[in-house]
């Protein structure tokens, strides 16, 4: 049983907490992910680890509420515990000082995109970070990504705060202006990943992304997390979570991502008239 | 008294009455089809008297020279005979650590049944030696006082185990029973590897899969769940900071196959390790009770021929679809998956489409699987295997209509534990290069077994290779 530390809710539907798991924080690397279940009935989902404290013993999660695991999760409070949680899973961002580096974030993107920044920041790189949402509310950990970067931009799509537009066009602002990038990481909604690729392939900019397919046991063993990279067929949780953005099927991803739309609402409206789905019932702030 | 009476009561000669195998009851086949229950409900006392009796007690006991696992099988059935339940499981116990679990998915047809005199070669009807031991076990499990053999001093050693299927717990349970420390590391969240993701309820209910892990950890086994070897820690980590006397690495034929043919990541394509994971270790036949769901297909196609493709296409029918249909490219004859399994399959109403090879996965526009189109094929000359060789018939080729399609044509060796363990023999499968006689490999203190060994094979294979390990490892420990 993994206990939950510290928890609040950073933006609309959108939490963080802290989450006491030692032995996955001491083996975690940026870019690696875990998979968790609530309760003994519940699935198995991945979420991308956003901060560690191994000396605490602590790994931060943030998640977006989507399907009835995020809303049950988001009901859950300080001292509760969750009933499993697996990792560290999945292959480690590759870090070395490539010389300037663009870290884009879009919405929740951002909390994954944390670690592998204070990585790239940490070897030495000069990291330019690019984080966006559709408006200011629903902006997360500006701070801390700020903690890392050499240069911090914020665009938001309705102009409420910083620059407004999208991320590919402060993206493409760089390019333009001939700033010299070595690399890009994007890590944020698949459209939003693609059309990041579509900014720097045509600037032959090479771009990491990271994937988020549905994944059941997150080992190699059920091959749910198919993807195709360059053609060929790759399992998400092994052979990723990241790859290279310019060979990536995201319309393939895309539609992946909608096969149990229908169980899914299913299952969440089961949740939400449950005692425990019960907005009502959840304590202020959590 | 007539004079036809009189013929009857006086044979020539006093002959003992021959006693045919006695069947297993079973639950009916179109009952059983829409449930998850036992499809087997194994024998009563009565049955098990009846057919402990055929046994000849051979004074050279061929049965066992056919078992993996070598269970002394004329002596417990002897003791069945004499009303001894309990001692006949315990000894069934002494070599096998798992009876309820190979009781029920061993292929005894092609092992000790095999052997046994009364077999004649396959022209006659052996001892039900597996129905027994299920019924030996199951007894035990329900009547057992936990007479629980008593556990040598502890030798101060310990090993860990890396996975918790067959062939790891099989040699937990004989080390621990040696005073040896014992640590089994288990990624997924439950205990049994695949006893518990892949082999269905309706074969083998996991009650009896945690029954099992619990007495083992009656015993002293330590069981640690969500721990991914490889990620957390390595076997080298074990070895070297966790000081382990030796480590056994049984975790399995974990990668899936795909046909590699067109339209194979369409929605509704699963790997069967997918399908089945779903559907058992996620509880998917009770969505929306539990929260994974798995698609319930209208009209379901599984690919291949084996014991996954039956388990696959038995748990498609039960969770509801109108009409499964097998897949194979040769004939029924050729099907490698147990008779019993197709026996059942077939009288649960799945259908088999045979000589039929997959060519492509016909998709719509938003993503989804409709349909499959397929190669007519015929019998050629036969392969290195014996089996025919299925050719194409140029120009023949046709569509069959499915909204789920399920791969179950086998398993590649998961590379997560060979590709982080330092100086560790893999093959060109990606199989780790083990002894198959002592499961000693290429580094030391390290031993393997099971279905990471010899690629896809069965459980009571994966559980003899647990037993040999484990003797290999006391033999090395200089424990007898």
């Amino acid at each position: 049983m993994f206990e939950i530390l510290e928890k609040e809710r950073i933006g609309p539907g959108v939490n963080r907490a802290v989450i006491f798991a030692p032995d996955i924080a001491r083996a975690h690397h940026p870019g690696q992910f875990i998979i968790l279940r609530t309760h003994e009935d519940g699935e198995r989902i991945p979420l991308t680890v956003a901060d560690k404290d191994v000396e605490k013993g602590t790994i931060t999660l943030v998640w977006q509420e989507v399907g009835v695991t995020t809303y049950f999760m988001g009901t859950m409070c300080p001292g509760e515990k969750l009933q499993d949680m697996c990792g560290p899973l999945g292959k480690p961002t590759h870090i070395e000082k490539f010389g300037t580096v663009v870290s884009v974030g879009g919405g929740i993107g951002v909390a994954p995109l944390f670690p592998i920044t204070k990585g790239m920041h940490d070897a030495g790189n000069h990291v330019i970070t690019i984080i966006g949402a559709r408006t200011q509310g629903l902006l997360i950990m500006t701070e801390e990504m700020r903690s890392v970067s050499d240069e911090l931009l914020i665009a938001t799509d309705d102009g409420s705060y910083g620059i407004h537009g999208f991320v590919t066009q402060v993206l493409q602002k760089l390019i333009d202006e001939g700033r010299k990038i070595d690399l890009c990481v994007a890590i944020g909604p698949v459209p939003m990943m693609k059309a990041v690729v579509n900014v720097t392939k045509k600037a032959n900019l090479p771009t990491v992304v990271s994937l988020n397919p549905i994944m059941v046991d997150g080992t190699g063993m059920c091959g749910a997390c198919r993807v195709e990279v360059g053609g060929k067929t790759m399992f998400g949780c092994v052979d990723g979570p990241e790859f290279n953005g310019f060979d990536v099927d995201f319309d393939l991803l895309t539609k992946r991502l909608a096969m149990y739309k229908g169980p899914e609402l299913i299952a969440l409206n089961k949740f939400r008239e449950s005692p425990r789905g019960c907005q009502c019932n959840i304590p202020e702030g959590m | 008294m007539s004079d036809q009476e009189k013929d009857v009561q006086q044979p020539a000669k006093p002959k003992k009455p021959k006693i045919p195998r006695q069947k297993m009851p079973e639950q009916d086949p179109i009952e059983r089809a829409h449930n998850f229950y036992e499809v087997a409900l194994g024998y009563d006392n009565d049955l098990a008297l009846l057919e402990a009796s055929r046994c000849l007690r051979c004074k050279k006991p061929y049965c066992m020279a056919g078992c993996p696992v070598e269970v002394d099988i004329p002596d417990f059935i002897e003791m069945i005979k004499q009303g001894d339940l309990i001692g006949a499981a315990w000894k069934v116990k002494e070599k096998n650590s798992l009876p309820r679990i190979a009781g029920r998915v061993c292929p005894q047809e092609s092992q000790c049944e095999a052997k046994c005199v009364l077999n004649k070669g396959g022209k006659g009807e052996p001892c039900a030696i597996g129905r027994l031991e299920r019924f030996v076990a199951d007894w035990a499990a329900v009547h057992g006082e936990g007479k629980m053999p008593e556990l040598p001093k502890p030798t101060g050693l310990k090993v860990a185990v890396v996975g918790s299927g067959p062939a790891g717990l099989t040699l937990a349970g004989a080390l621990i029973k040696k005073g040896i420390a014992v640590e089994v590391l288990e990624a997924l969240h439950e205990l049994g590897g695949v006893l518990v993701y892949g082999i269905p309820e309706f074969r083998l209910p996991k009650a009896i899969v945690r029954d099992e892990v619990d007495e083992l950890r009656k015993m002293g086994v330590v069981f640690r769940t969500n721990w991914v070897v490889g990620r957390i820690e390595t076997v080298d980590d074990l070895l070297e900071k966790r000081k382990f006397d030796g480590v056994f690495i049984g975790t399995g034929a974990g990668a899936p196959l795909f046909l590699k043919i067109p339209g194979e990541n369409l929605n509704g394509v699963y790997s069967a390790n997918e399908f089945l994971t779903r559907a058992n270790l996620m509880k998917a036949y009770k969505f929306p009770e539990s929260d994974t769901p798995v698609a319930k297909g209208r009209r379901v196609v599984v690919f291949g021929g084996g014991n996954v493709a039956m388990d696959a296409a038995r748990t498609a029918l039960r969770l509801g679809a109108e009409e499964v249909t097998i897949v194979y490219r040769r004939t029924m004859e050729e099907l490698p998956a147990r008779a019993e399994e197709v026996h059942h399959a077939v009288e649960e109403g799945i259908k088999f489409k045979l000589l039929s090879a997959p060519l492509e996965i016909l998709g719509n526009e938003t993503g989804w699987a409709v349909g499959i189109r397929c190669q007519q094929m015929t019998l050629g000359e036969p392969d290195q295997s014996g089996r025919r060789r299925p050719v194409p018939v140029p120009g023949q080729t046709f569509e069959i209509e499915c909204d789920t399609a399920i791969v179950a044509i086998g398993n590649a060796a998961n590379p997560l534990v060979p590709t982080t363990t330092k100086n560790l023999e893999t093959n060109k499968w990606g199989n780790i290069v083990a002894d198959l006689e002592t499961g000693k490999t290429a580094k030391d203190r390290v031993w393997a077994g099971g279905d990471i060994v010899t690629g896809a094979a069965t459980v009571i294979l994966a559980m003899g290779a647990g037993r040999k390990a484990a003797l290999s490892m006391l033999d090395t420990f200089g424990i007898s």
